[in-house]
């Protein structure tokens, strides 16, 4: 290779990491893009996206291994989904029947209701394409979720949103901490001459457990407290009041506004009031950030590779909302009767587009952390 | 710059009687003090009166005045004295709000309001001042316990607080992160002049680094100001040098090792003529012509190696966490009437090899025997008479709300007959009611009560994890009583441990673990005084005679 201008995605550091901003548009277009289509292959293709970039560019931090469970749950949500369809039976019209169950009966008043009964090819494949889609979203999410630290996220959020938000990552470092108390004293059971398997075993730790983590939660809102965690400026009481009545008239405004928009008849009042709460609103947290005095370290900078991100993921989100305008038929292929589906070319490249980031996004270090021995978890 | 006048605490559920009282203190600026005493007289409210933690957040009643740097901690909150004092509790990761090395240094800055330039800079220094920059970005969830105590410090110390408090911040590392730890604080004390109070239980590793010492001799009981020499001639806590340094009568009492061993030349001597002291060290050239067993290991007598059969064995084993390789390649043997020490740093496998021997964790490859059956194929009830492990944490045992109950589904654990439990209890550690509750014990008391349930199922293999954690020395001694009786009753007892002057007192036998591997096992006098982290100050000053504690060298003497 040349020395010189190189083009290749510099690795990863502090002050050039991805701001978590453009992981999750990107993310989200893409999420945009598989609420569009029920087309299983365009779906596939999505997923597939959506684990290339988190395999090249995810992190060894602890959120980073979230993705796998995200994957867990999509394909839960596809088994629970088709359990329904076999169970419930679909409402869907279908005459290629796979097999028929015994049928529950039911009262009268049950009407419309209906347990067992006929499946039908046509009813599993409308479930399996809808649980496809919602599996995609939540992957989506998920590879969000692994990109992006969720606490540098946070930092993001405007000066008076921001102690609320240190409560959520607070909150979020919560779970670990309790499924780790959990092994932690179902092994310590086993200590006892207890069984340390199965639900009785879980229940039992449970009181302990909630002991424990309140403790802990105690702790660090001591340690929270010593650190100057809450410290507030002096402002003058109009200020105060302003703040109160501009952030509570925007919100109502909002919602006046949407429910302008959405109900049939308001339509004329809906957006400027609309827009007017929006800006109340905006400017209620901006007079609400004065009250605080934190200072941000190193805040995430949005550059030329954020853009990047971000808009593929948007130009995929646009390509398959257009092409879902213009040809209905490719991406929601039909089930009745069931035809196999076929790729449509222009949303096929238009996910495509949602592989830049495994080009453009910095690439992480691989660093060769080691776990920590905590007690007994295993 | 830390100034007590006349302070009483009160907690609402003590009755009246007061945590703390009279306490008249004046820490100038500048100064390192070390905070001593038993465990249990109010230390750590001391601590947190000085941060406005007590009375602020704990609740009870102050009287009298605190204040900081001119502060009053009356009408000043917590976060209001941010910036004036960085507390860092006794568990770091108690006390880590953000998830980064990085972020966590900034994170006391950011609240404090700092422009963004003087937190870059300040944040750059620190982590040079600490030896942190190769850790900046990793999560503080994958660091050791040296580095979390290490970022912990640091955290405070990027707002420029002028006084620092620290609650026990080597109890829970081994030695060589303990010197890292205690390093640090004495180039802030000196490059910084920054104030430092803390409180410390493992007085040997700290005691020469303080100014002055500030002895709580009991609870509610006033305090004891002065030089450590002076404080510790009278101190019911100190560390062995300076027992050693009672014994023999110096003036002034030494406090380091160094001062010791100038003072101790007369004392070898007089040692030396007792031709006592050597303990065996066979094959080794320096001792050959050292008497080859010493009266005063009777005691220590390991039980002969062949005509027992051993209580458990493993071979060759192996142990996953996650993808890593905990331990690997042990085969060791334990035998009945021995106490074996396990030591290494903190995360080199001692934890996992406890859990692999009481059936937590399974072997990867290799075996593990224990009492003729592998324990992890056993069930609980089982398991529970071939091996007992008393965890790092002794509240993980704990689920009852009085001692009583406990004790109770203890006998009902191990099919004990009724009262057993409460009998080991009472003969351990006499004067604990049936209705307290666990909660309100202290560590010592604590960990006896679980030793007591442990033992309710008579397991002949006994494991202990980081069994002196937070004990002080009477605690200790009181342990150390109980553990050589048991041995002596022919339990077998493999403790993990960081606290070198515990396994000198106590075992036969040292096994020294690094990165999970075995790379010393041998006879506790030539293990320890082979290397200088894990010796223990008496050998360290009377080397190269081969004493390892102050009872021992009182037995020769007398």
């Amino acid at each position: 290779m040349r020395t010189g201008r190189t083009w290749r995605a510099p690795v990863a550091h502090r002050s050039n990491s991805l701001h978590p901003g453009a992981w999750w548009t990107w993310a989200l277009g893409l999420a945009a893009a598989a609420s569009r289509t029920t087309n299983p292959l365009l779906l596939a293709l999505l997923v597939g996206v959506a684990g290339y970039v988190v395999a090249a560019r995810r992190t060894e931090a602890p959120w980073a291994r979230s993705y796998g469970a995200f994957v867990k749950l999509g394909l839960a949500v596809v088994g629970i989904r088709l359990f329904f369809a076999v169970a419930l039976g679909s409402p869907i019209p279908g005459t290629h029947v796979l097999v028929t169950l015994p049928q529950v009966p039911l009262p009268a008043w049950a009407q419309g209701v209906r347990i067992g009964g006929r499946v039908t090819a046509e009813g599993l494949l409308f479930a399996l394409y809808d649980g496809l889609r919602l599996a995609t979203l939540l992957i989506c999410v998920g590879a969000a979720n692994a990109l992006a630290s969720p606490s540098r996220l946070l930092k993001s959020l405007p000066g008076a949103l921001y102690e609320a938000g240190v409560a959520v990552v607070v909150a979020m470092t919560f779970a670990p901490n309790l499924v780790a108390d959990v092994r932690r004293l179902r092994a310590a059971r086993r200590l006892r001459g207890r069984p340390d398997r199965g639900l009785r075993g879980l229940l039992q730790v449970g009181l302990p457990v909630l002991e424990g983590a309140l403790e802990r939660s105690v702790a660090l809102a001591a340690a929270m407290d010593a650190r100057g965690y809450g410290r507030t400026a002096q402002v003058p009481p109009a200020v105060r009041r302003a703040t109160a009545a501009l952030t509570l008239g925007g919100l109502v405004g909002m919602c006046a506004g949407t429910y302008g928009l959405l109900a049939a008849s308001g339509a004329g009042y809906g957006l400027p009031v609309l827009l007017a709460g929006v800006v109340a609103a905006l400017a209620g947290l901006w007079l609400g950030g004065r009250r605080t005095v934190r200072t941000r370290y190193r805040p995430d900078v949005w550059g030329v590779r954020a853009w990047l991100v971000a808009a593929s993921g948007a130009a995929a989100a646009a390509v398959v909302i257009v092409g879902a305008a213009r040809d209905p038929a490719a991406l929601q292929p039909s089930v009745v009767p069931p035809v196999a589906p076929a790729l449509p070319v222009w949303p096929a490249a238009g996910v495509l587009l949602g592989l830049l980031p495994a080009i453009v996004a910095p690439v992480p270090e691989p660093t060769a952390g080691r776990e920590s021995e905590e007690g007994l978890s295993a | 710059m830390i100034r007590f006048e006349d302070v009483c605490v009160t907690y609402q559920d003590a009755e009246g009687r007061p945590t703390l009282n009279g306490i008249e203190l004046t820490v100038p600026e500048g100064e390192l003090m070390l905070l001593a005493g038993p465990s249990g007289v109010g230390k750590s409210t001391l601590l947190a009166a000085v941060s406005g933690l007590v009375p602020h957040f704990t609740g009870g009643t102050l009287t009298g005045r605190v204040t900081v740097a001119g502060r009053d901690t009356r009408t000043h909150r917590p976060r209001e004295l941010a910036d004036v004092v960085g507390t860092v509790g006794q568990d770091p990761l108690a006390h880590f709000v953000t998830d980064t090395v990085e972020d966590e240094l900034a994170y006391g800055m950011e609240s404090l309001g700092l422009p963004a330039t003087v937190m870059r800079r300040r944040v750059e220094e620190t982590l040079d001042l600490l030896g942190l920059a190769a850790l900046r970005d990793r999560p503080i969830a994958t660091l050791s316990g040296g580095q979390r105590q290490r970022v912990a410090i640091g955290s405070v110390l990027t707002p420029h607080p002028r006084v620092l408090v620290l609650d026990e911040p080597t109890s829970a590392l081994d030695p060589a992160a303990a010197e890292e730890v205690l390093s640090v604080l004495q180039r802030l004390v000196h490059d910084l002049g920054t104030t430092v109070l803390m409180a410390e239980h493992r007085l040997e590793r700290v005691i020469q680094y303080a100014d002055r010492v500030a002895l709580l001799p009991g609870a509610g009981q006033p305090l004891v100001v002065g030089s450590p020499a002076e404080v510790m001639a009278m101190s019911p806590v100190y560390p062995p040098v300076v027992g050693l340094g009672r014994l023999a009568g110096w003036s002034p009492l030494p406090l380091t090792v160094r001062d010791a061993r100038r003072a101790a030349a007369d004392l070898r001597d007089r040692l030396g003529d007792k031709r006592r002291g050597a303990v065996s060290t066979s094959g080794s050239a320096a001792a050959r012509d050292q008497p080859r067993r010493s009266r005063t290991r009777r005691r220590r007598e390991a039980p002969e190696p062949v005509s027992v059969p051993p209580l458990a064995e493993t071979d060759n084993l192996a142990v996953r966490r996650g993808r890593r390789e905990a331990v690997r390649r042990i085969s060791t043997t334990f035998r009945p009437g021995e106490v074996v020490a396990l030591m290494g740093r903190n995360g080199a496998g001692k934890s996992t090899l406890l859990a692999t021997l009481v059936g937590t964790l399974r072997p990867h490859t290799g075996t593990v025997t224990v009492g003729g059956a592998a324990p992890h194929r056993l069930s609980p009830r089982d398991a529970l008479r071939k091996v007992g492990l008393v965890p790092q944490d002794p509240r993980d045992l704990l689920c009852a709300d009085t001692v009583g109950a406990e004790c109770t589904a203890a006998d009902r654990d191990a099919a004990a007959p009724s009262g057993t439990c409460r009998a080991l209890l009472a003969a351990l550690l006499p004067g604990i009611a049936d209705d307290t509750h666990p909660r309100d014990l202290s560590e010592g008391q604590r960990l006896t009560l679980v030793l007591a349930i442990v033992l309710t199922a008579a397991p002949p293999l006994l494991l202990l994890d980081e069994p002196t954690r937070g004990l002080d020395y009477a605690a200790k001694a009181r342990l150390v009583t109980v553990l050589r009786d048991l041995a002596d009753r022919g339990h077998a007892i493999v403790m993990a441990t960081h606290d070198v002057e515990l396994a000198a007192e106590l075992t036969h036998r040292v096994v020294i673990l690094a990165d999970g591997e075995i790379v010393a096992d041998g006879p506790t006098p030539e293990i320890v005084t082979a290397s200088p982290s894990f010796a223990p100050q008496v050998a360290k000053v009377l080397a190269p005679q081969q004493w390892l504690t102050v009872s021992q060298v009182r037995e020769a003497l007398a």
